[in-house]
């Protein structure tokens, strides 16, 4: 009796020793709460027998990812980092794969009257003039990145007293804003999919520096001989190949489009 | 309040229709949790009876240092496990990160000390009334741990139960070391957290539900097991 339970307590340990021939891909949330990966990823495994393990964190982490090793490649956005990336030899090159926009999202009633604004450093200055509520990532993640930079293009400068850092992911803060009745800057994909809105709506999109690039970084095997290379040549093919491309331009959520599919040759 | 009855509604919805993705979940938390249970009673309770029965100089400081250790905090044994094996880390040529077995090592490193200071509590109280019987029997140390621990198993299984209590409903450690990566190393408790994070507070209850169920069922499953709280016995 104590035998067999000791066995298959062994059982069980061994069992959970993962398959090696899987890639392990580090994607930033807005990427995995729109919902795409759920439609790309049977797809992959589909047409080339890869099976990708997603690891759900923001661009920042996903980054620190990829320089440990721990991942075979990266699924980001924030561009200097990104080639910071590649410079320092973490990873072999930088491939953009698609695109979309983030937006601006607030209370229904608007009271920092944001929709009006013509570009995005207005919008901010007016939630900045008007003192409202407004909630930032502060976890080093893409959006946190463009957040910061719009801040600085802006002549308006965040204040404690109604700019709050939660430190948090793309969804958690939308729930806190949702909750707070705060302004707060998201991809569009990841709005689009949120199931908690009440009482929020879009305030602001359209201007061009709201423009959202993502690009797939493969990790250095010359850096970390362990990474699965042809796992991530497998998935970068794939991803820019058209049949990727096409699955990622025809994602819609409520009839509308998501991502811009945005591969160049290499 | 409507958030709790959609919550219950999901709960039952996911149960009767025996969901794949809840089933995969539910058997890989237990899974996760039951093995760092049992390797956590496997050295806690020998140590807290090792400790009961022996005298040595630092015993009371090993003692308070083990009690304190009940109250690790599981984010910081997740940051300290995830660095250590991290391909950067010590232990980075076995691959163990992100991986079921690096959750199984996180929670033995929270489970063991307070499996360990609940039994020595337990066998020291018995040790006291055995010590003298004990010692004019002329035992070895091991004859006197095996007796004092055999007749303390009902105290040492809900030393035991009080491990699994809290590893089951654990998620700072694994959410760090595990990554939470479907198929592979998603449990109940960070599925909770995914899912909140998405605004689907009707699942996230759902599943928050299913735990303390399965929670509930372990434990008097254990009882069932051990015979105990029968009819006529103590």
């Amino acid at each position: 009796m104590i035998a067999r339970f000791i066995s298959t307590l062994f059982a069980l340990f061994i069992g959970s020793v993962v398959h090696a021939d899987a890639l392990r891909l580090a994607v930033t949330t807005s990427f995995h709460n729109s919902g795409l990966s759920d439609v790309l990823l049977p797809e992959v495994s589909v047409d080339t027998g890869l099976e990708v393990q997603l690891l759900v964190v923001g661009t920042g982490q996903a980054i620190r990812l990829g320089q440990a090793g721990d991942v075979d490649a990266i699924l980001v956005h924030a561009r200097a980092a990104e080639d910071a990336f590649v410079t320092e030899g973490y990873g072999t090159h930088r491939r953009e794969i698609m695109a979309n926009d983030f937006v601006f999202v607030g209370p229904v009633g608007d009271p920092a009257a944001a929709q009006t604004a013509t570009t995005a450093s207005q919008a901010l200055e007016r939630i900045a003039l008007t003192e409202s509520p407004f909630v930032s990532r502060g976890d080093d993640s893409g959006t946190h990145t463009r957040e910061r930079a719009l801040w600085e293009s802006s002549s308006a400068a965040p204040d404690p007293n109604w700019y709050r850092e939660l430190g948090a992911g793309m969804g958690a803060t939308l729930n806190t804003a949702a909750a707070m009745g705060a302004y707060t800057l998201t991809d569009r994909a990841s709005w689009l999919n949120f199931g908690n809105r009440r009482g929020m709506s879009i305030v602001f999109e359209g201007d061009p520096a709201l423009l959202n690039q993502y690009a797939y970084l493969p990790v250095s095997a010359e850096r970390h001989p362990h990474v699965n290379q042809n796992g991530a040549i497998i998935l970068e093919t794939w991803l820019t190949s058209e049949r990727g491309q096409t699955l990622i331009g025809n994602y819609r959520i409520n009839g509308e489009i998501l991502f811009t599919p945005n591969a160049k040759a290499p | 309040m409507e958030d709790i009855w959609s919550g219950i509604a999901a709960a039952f919805g996911l149960i009767v229709t025996l969901d794949r993705d809840l089933i995969d979940i539910t058997l890989r938390s237990l899974q996760v949790t039951l093995t760092a249970v049992a390797i956590g009673a496997a050295l806690g309770i020998p140590l807290g009876a090792w400790l009961a029965v022996s005298r040595f100089r630092f015993r009371r400081v090993t003692i308070a240092v083990l009690n304190a250790l009940m109250g690790l905090p599981p984010v910081v044994v997740g940051l300290v496990v995830y660095i250590l094996l991290s391909r950067s880390g010590p232990f980075g040529v076995f691959g163990l990160l992100f991986t079921p077995t690096a959750m199984i090592i996180a929670q033995v490193i929270i489970v063991t000390p307070l499996v360990a200071s609940i039994s020595h509590q337990a066998l020291r109280e018995i040790w006291a009334d055995y010590h003298d019987l004990l010692i004019s029997l002329n035992t070895t140390k091991w004859q006197r741990i095996r007796t004092i621990t055999w007749d303390a198993r009902r105290a040492l299984l809900t030393a035991t139960l009080a491990g699994f209590g809290r590893a089951i409903g654990e998620i700072g450690a694994i959410m760090i070391v595990g990554g939470n990566i479907d198929q592979v190393t998603r449990v109940l408790t960070t599925a909770i957290a995914l899912e909140t994070s998405k605004g689907n507070f009707a699942l996230a209850l759902g599943l928050g539900f299913i735990l303390i169920g399965l929670a509930f069922l372990v434990n008097l499953a254990m009882h069932w097991l051990s015979r105990t709280e029968q009819r006529g016995r103590w």
